[in-house]
C-alpha cells in the first residue's frame, strides 16, 4: 500500500531530522548570544563521531553510551575555544570571525584525515536492523533511540536556561551586552560557557548520528552547511526554531527523495532556505532583530 | 585620466607595480612548466579575489558563494562552444550576462527584503548550493558526469578559441588581472566607489545622505559577478572538464576568498598580494614536507590552516596593508 510509504518515510524524516535539529541547537545558541557563526559547526562533529568510533572500537561501548562524554568534552574544547580566542574576535567585522573560525575547521577536518584516513567509517550496533511496528509503522530502531537521546538532551538544555540563575544571565548577555556588563555580569565567562554548551549539543548530536551514519573527513563540512540551512529555516536564536527546522528539513528531503531521486533532495532543502530567506528572514519561529 | 588614476601613489608604488609587470611578462621565457602552473593559479586567484573584492572590500556585501559566478561562467562558455562551436570570447558576453543576471537576482531578492550580513553571506552559499544540485541533474551539461572540451594541441595557439599553450594561457590571465587591478582603482576613484565605501561603513548614513544604497550595492554584485564570470570561462578552458561537484562546491567558494582575506580586505594590493603569500606557502610546504620524507594527507593543509589562524589573530587588517607600509608603498593620506 503506497499510502503506508509515505508514512514510513515521513516518521523516519522526522525522527532524523530531530537528531540534526539537536546539532543546530547548538549553532543557534551560539549565535543567539555570542552573535558568532561556528563555521567548525560540523567538523567538531565530526570529533565526536570520531571519538564514538573509538570508544566503540576499542572497548565495544555503545555510541549512545557516549552521549555524556562527547557532550563534556566538546564543552570543554568549545569553552576553551571561547575562552582563548574568539572573545577577542566579538568586537571584530564578520569576515574577520569567519577566517577566524574556518581556519579552525581546516585544521579539525584535516587532522581528522591524518588520524583517521580518508575512508568511511560505520558502528555495527545490535540493534542496527531492528524495528518496532506500530499497525502500519516500521520504526527503525537505531532512528528512535537516536530522536528520544535528542529529545532529551534539548529538553535539558531548555530546562538550563530557563531555570537556572547562569542559564538566565546567559539571556541576559543575549538580549543587552552593554546592560549585562553594567549589571556586573562577567561577560567574557557566560560567552565561554556558551560557546561551549553549543559544541555540547554537537557532541552529543554526534554520538547519536554515529549509530546510523558513516562518518568520514568529508562529513564536517557538509553537516556545517546543513547546520545553516536548519537554523535559518527555524529561526537563528531560537531553540524550539532549530528543533522545529531539523524535523521540517529531515522531513522535506526524505519526501524529496521518495518523490523524485535521492540525489535532488539537497535542491529541495536549498529551495527551502532560500524562501524561508526571502519571505521571513529571522525564520519560521525566530524573532526580528533590529 | 592616468594622471587621475595614479593620483596619491608614491612614485615607489609605481616603480613597484611596473618591476612586478614586467617580471610577469619575461617569467614563461625563465621558468618551466611546473612554476608556470603556480603561476597561473596565483594570477587565477589574485584575479578571483579581486573580483569577490569589488563585492566585499568596496560595498562591504559578504560573498561566501561566488564558486556560482565561476561556474556559470564555465558552464555557459563550454557549453556554448561544444555544442554550437561558439569561441569563448563571444561566449564571454554570455556568461557575463547569465552571471550578472543571477548575481541581480540574488542581489535583489536580498537587497529588496532586507537580508544582510550574516544571512546575506548564507544566501550566496544556498545560491551556490542550489545550483550545484541543479547542475548535478541538468542532463543538458551532463549531469553529474561531467562537462569536456576537446583536447587542446600544444603545437599550435589558437588564442581566438582558447586552444594552446599553458603559457597563452598564462598571458591571458596576466592581462585580465592588471585590467581588472586597474578597473578596481577606477571604480574606487568614481562615484560608485565612492557610494560603495559609504554603503560599507555605515548603510544607513548612506542612505541619509542620499546614496541610494539600493542601486549601489546591486552595481556591486552585478560587476563581481560579471567579472568573476570571466574567470569561469577561464577555468573551463584551461581544465577542460567541468564537474558540478567541483566547480560549485563550498570549498571553491571559500578558496577565492582566502586570498583578499589574507592580504587585506578592501585594499588593491590584497588580493595579489594574498594570493602570492597563500600559493608560495602551499609551494614551500610541499617541499619541505617532500624534502623530510613525510607523505601524510592532510598535513599540509594542518599548516596552512594554522598559518591563516596566525594571520587572522596577528594582522586582523591583513598582511598587505602593514606590508604597504613597510616598504613605503601605501597610498597618502589626504
Amino acid at each position: 500500500m503506497p499510502a503506508d510509504i509515505y508514512l514510513n518515510v515521513a516518521v523516519s524524516g522526522v525522527l532524523a531530522g530531530l537528531v540534526y535539529g539537536l546539532m543546530a541547537l547548538g549553532l543557534s545558541v551560539i549565535f543567539g548570544v555570542v552573535r558568532v557563526v561556528n563555521f567548525a559547526h560540523g567538523e567538531m562533529m565530526a570529533i565526536a563521531m570520531y571519538l564514538s568510533l573509538l570508544a566503540f572500537n576499542l572497548f565495544h561501548i555503545d555510541p549512545l553510551m557516549m552521549l555524556i562524554p562527547c557532550a563534556a568534552l566538546l564543552f570543554v574544547l568549545g569553552y576553551a575555544l571561547q575562552a582563548g580566542l574568539i572573545n577577542r574576535f566579538i568586537t571584530r567585522p564578520e569576515h574577520s570571525q569567519f577566517l577566524l573560525m574556518v581556519s579552525i575547521a581546516i585544521i579539525i577536518a584535516n587532522t581528522q584525515l591524518i588520524l583517521f584516513g580518508p575512508d568511511s567509517r560505520a558502528v555495527q550496533t545490535p540493534y542496527s536492523f531492528e524495528s518496532y511496528q506500530f499497525g502500519p509503522l516500521i520504526v527503525d530502531a537505531d532512528k528512535l533511540y537516536g530522536a528520544i537521546g535528542a529529545l532529551v538532551f534539548a529538553a535539558a538544555l531548555f530546562a538550563f536556561f530557563r531555570f537556572t540563575r547562569v542559564g538566565t544571565a546567559i539571556r541576559a548577555c543575549a538580549d543587552n551586552y552593554t546592560g549585562a556588563q553594567v549589571i556586573g555580569l562577567n561577560v567574557n565567562r557566560l560567552y565561554a560557557l556558551t560557546f561551549g554548551l553549543g559544541c555540547a549539543c554537537v557532541g552529543a548530536a554526534g554520538a547519536i548520528l554515529m549509530i546510523s551514519a558513516d562518518v568520514t573527513p568529508q562529513f564536517g563540512p557538509i553537516a556545517t552547511l546543513q547546520a545553516f540551512v536548519i537554523v535559518i529555516t527555524g529561526g537563528m536564536g531560537s531553540m524550539v526554531g532549530a528543533l522545529f527546522g531539523g524535523v521540517l528539513i529531515g522531513l522535506t528531503a526524505a519526501m524529496a527523495g521518495l518523490l523524485f531521486t535521492p540525489s535532488i533532495k539537497a535542491m529541495f532543502v536549498y529551495g527551502i532556505l532560500v524562501v524561508v530567506l526571502l519571505f521571513r528572514p529571522q525564520g519560521i519561529l525566530g524573532k526580528r532583530v533590529s | 585620466m592616468i594622471a587621475r588614476l595614479v593620483r596619491g601613489l608614491p612614485r615607489r608604488a609605481l616603480i613597484l607595480s611596473a618591476i612586478l609587470l614586467a617580471l610577469g611578462l619575461i617569467a614563461p621565457f625563465y621558468v618551466g612548466d611546473y612554476w608556470l602552473t603556480v603561476l597561473t593559479l596565483i594570477l587565477y586567484f589574485a584575479y578571483t579575489g579581486q573580483a569577490w573584492n569589488i563585492m566585499m572590500g568596496f560595498a562591504g556585501q559578504l560573498s561566501l558563494g561566488h564558486a556560482l559566478f565561476v561556474g556559470l561562467g564555465a558552464y555557459t562558455t563550454a557549453a556554448l562552444f561544444i555544442n554550437y562551436g561558439i569561441p569563448p570570447w563571444i561566449g564571454l558576453i554570455a556568461a557575463v550576462a547569465v552571471a550578472s543576471v543571477c548575481g541581480a537576482m540574488m542581489g535583489f531578492l536580498a537587497f529588496r527584503f532586507r537580508v544582510a550580513g550574516v544571512y546575506f553571506a548564507i544566501l550566496t552559499i544556498a545560491f551556490a548550493e542550489f545550483a550545484r544540485t541543479g547542475f548535478d541533474n541538468w542532463s543538458y551539461v551532463n549531469g553529474s558526469a561531467g562537462l569536456f572540451l576537446p583536447v587542446a594541441q600544444y603545437t599550435h595557439n589558437d588564442l581566438w578559441r582558447l586552444r594552446g599553450h599553458p603559457a597563452m594561457f598564462y598571458y591571458v590571465l596576466l592581462t585580465a588581472t592588471v585590467l581588472i587591478f586597474i578597473a578596481s582603482r577606477i571604480i574606487l576613484r568614481s562615484r560608485l566607489g565612492y557610494y560603495c565605501l559609504a554603503i560599507r561603513e555605515d548603510e544607513q548614513a548612506a542612505r541619509a545622505t542620499g546614496v541610494n544604497t539600493f542601486r549601489y550595492k546591486m552595481y556591486a554584485v552585478m560587476i563581481s559577478a560579471g567579472m568573476t564570470s570571466f574567470a569561469g570561462m577561464f577555468y573551463a578552458f584551461y581544465y577542460n572538464n567541468l564537474f558540478p561537484e567541483q566547480v560549485f562546491s563550498i570549498s571553491r567558494s571559500i578558496e577565492i576568498i582566502l586570498a583578499p582575506l589574507v592580504g587585506g580586505v578592501g585594499t588593491l594590493g590584497g588580493p595579489i598580494f594574498g594570493a602570492f603569500v597563500l600559493q608560495g606557502l602551499a609551494e614551500g610546504l610541499n617541499n619541505l614536507l617532500n624534502m623530510l620524507g613525510i607523505d601524510v594527507p592532510g598535513i599540509k593543509q594542518v599548516f596552512f590552516g594554522a598559518v591563516l589562524l596566525v594571520v587572522v589573530i596577528a594582522l586582523p587588517e591583513g598582511i598587505w596593508p602593514w606590508v604597504a607600509r613597510l616598504i613605503g608603498v601605501a597610498e597618502r593620506k589626504k
